[in-house]
């Protein structure tokens, strides 16, 4: 096969990664786009073997057949709830993909220099460059996304990790790393500076991403998802190599476009999710006093009589939700009312679940047919008219004190407006706060009925009580 | 040193695929939003494709020892997100 040949086929990979995320965009479409981008991908790989004359292949086979059956354990094995780990877990595997493939390519390019008794560097100054970014963007991917994996996998603390001087500590690591990139650009045959920034760039993921807390994980997978995208267009600058380039720079789009997403929808700019956080809890002292002789708890029957005669329904499913694996009961609760012709539907805040779009995910699983999802904007103008809305799991965002302008940390973050309902019933454990650590009026209003406990029983006991009633 | 037109080529190509990446996501609802992310993300294990070519572009054991491991991972990262990906999609359904 001719190099010409070689790129056209690129050409016909990349055309279909573009036509498969173009499909992704509609239910009825997706599994076919994900299969075009699947296709695409195949085509580059068979290709770029054909071409090579399928030389090492002990080696490639072993690499792809290996990577296979991991990938495939994995991507089988693994829990709905647990997604947004896993895809941080593939993130950091391309990261590091990306800063093996740069480091292979310098050492064969200073190698031949060296043979070539040619004058000069080993490398052009586009793959200097680029194989300088490689290494520093792929390793900040790699250990910033393993970090983000253990702190939603719980093996490294969910809380936010700040210590003194935490920003100069950042900037000191990143401005040394930077200086390192340039020394590899002006002598690339220095090979073990590469090494140096690689681990220097790893170091700075770790910093980076430690300090953020589990609430804000779906931005920083978003980020890091943005960062492998990167990582590959950055490896193609090193190859000159157009299928790198134009994947790699649709998904570094796509991540930016998720991130920005999750950080409006939190009304948190990218700068506070990455450097400020959250910050210390804030005390809440008149918590006692909102709550104070105003929280009405009820029973499962009671609910159940109100759902009896109710016309319009709304579930807003959080996290909490998913972790009580209390969702069977919410599915059996809706085709038990869908039979009695009670309208019911699901609001969904862009935040609710783990990563963007999680809470979909986890309601699909549950056989919950898609329509029935709705977002924020959409559902916010019904909820004066739904007789009934059941908040399971959420927290933060359905509480009003966020459309105040100032003086609480979720001041500004759009949310849900449950509270113009007809009556609110939460199912919680206790009046505990959620991640942002402050009370919820709405747990006090005069519409609002607390059903306390387990979310999984509750909705197992909501479940018979609503066919009894 | 550099190959100022061959630069231009694919920065030109670099910078379009940005603007159409932009314009295809933007246009995704939010309800797909986790396919999305576990789909583009199997895409950019497209750097297989650059540990394909620096494995056969020979050179020393080191090489090919970075080589193999970087299409080892680039592989569970493609392979694993396309898989993943399609098992997400086909739960998606909407029942009449």
């Amino acid at each position: 096969m001719q190099p010409e040949h070689l790129n056209l086929l690129y050409l016909v990979a990349a055309v279909l990664f573009i036509l498969g995320l173009k499909n992704l965009g509609h239910p009825r479409t997706a599994v076919r786009g994900n299969i075009l981008g699947a296709v695409g991908m195949a085509l580059a790989v068979v290709g770029t073997l054909w071409f090579q004359g399928f030389v090492h292949m002990e080696l490639v086979a072993g690499g792809l057949i290996g990577g296979s059956i991991v990938g495939i354990v994995l991507a089988v094995r693994i829990k709905m709830t647990a997604m947004p780990q896993l895809v941080g877990l593939f993130n950091g595997f391309g990261g590091v993909a990306s800063v093996l493939v740069a480091g292979a390519v310098l050492i064969a390019a200073v190698a031949t220099a060296v043979m070539g008794a040619g004058s000069g560097l080993a490398m052009s100054l586009q793959e200097s460059v680029a194989t300088a970014a490689s290494g520093l963007i792929g390793a900040v991917t790699f250990l910033g996304s393993l970090i983000a994996f253990g702190k939603l996998q719980g093996i490294v603390t969910e809380k936010p990790v700040r210590y003194h001087g935490e920003q100069v500590v950042k900037v000191l690591v990143l401005g040394g790393a930077l200086v390192l990139s340039a020394m590899i650009v002006l002598d690339p045959s220095r090979t073990e500076l590469y090494w140096a920034l690689v681990g220097l760039s790893a170091v700075l993921g770790v910093l980076l991403v430690m300090p953020i807390g589990g609430a804000d994980m779906p931005i920083v997978i978003a980020l890091l998802n943005s960062y492998s995208g990167i990582a590959a267009a950055a490896t193609g600058f090193v190859l000159s190599n157009n299928v790198l380039i134009v994947a790699g720079s649709l998904v570094g789009a796509s991540g930016i476009i998720l991130t920005q997403n999750m950080c409006k929808a939190m009304n948190r700019s990218l700068a506070n999710v990455l450097f400020g956080g959250v910050g210390a809890i804030v005390e809440n002292k008149e918590q006692g006093d909102i709550y104070a002789g105003k929280v009405k708890s009820t029973s499962a029957e009671e609910v159940a009589m109100i759902l009896k005669t109710a016309s319009r329904v709304a579930f807003v499913p959080g996290y909490g939700m998913a972790v009580a694996r209390a969702q069977t009961g919410v599915r059996l609760l809706t085709e038990a009312m869908e039979a009695d012709d009670i309208h019911v539907e699901f609001g969904i805040h862009p935040v609710a679940g783990r990563m963007p779009g999680h809470m979909n995910v986890l309601l699909a699983e549950e056989n919950i047919s898609y329509d029935k999802l709705r977002e924020m904007d959409a559902i916010n103008p019904d909820f004066p008219s739904t007789d009934v809305v059941i908040v399971l799991g959420a927290n933060d965002v359905v509480n009003p004190i966020a459309r105040e302008s100032a003086g609480s940390p979720i001041s500004g973050m759009p949310i849900l407006d449950v509270d113009k309902a007809r009556t609110v019933v939460v199912i919680k454990r206790s009046l505990s706060p959620g991640f942002a650590g402050i009370a919820n009026p709405l747990f006090a209003a005069d519409n609002t009925l607390m059903l306390f406990g387990d979310g999984k029983k509750v909705m197992e006991e909501l479940v018979a009580a609503y066919k009894d009633a | 040193m550099l190959d100022t037109a061959a630069f231009i080529n694919i920065l030109t190509i670099f910078v379009l695929a940005i603007f159409v990446g932009f314009e295809v996501i933007t246009k995704v609802p939010p309800i797909l939003h986790t396919p999305l992310m576990s789909g583009s993300n199997a895409i950019s294990g497209i750097t297989v494709i650059g540990a394909l070519l620096a494995l056969g572009a020979g050179g020393g054991t080191f090489t090919t020892v970075l080589a193999t491991a970087a299409l080892f991972f680039a592989t569970i990262n493609v392979v694993g997100g396309f898989v993943v990906t399609h098992r997400m999609l086909s739960k998606f359904k909407k029942r009449d």
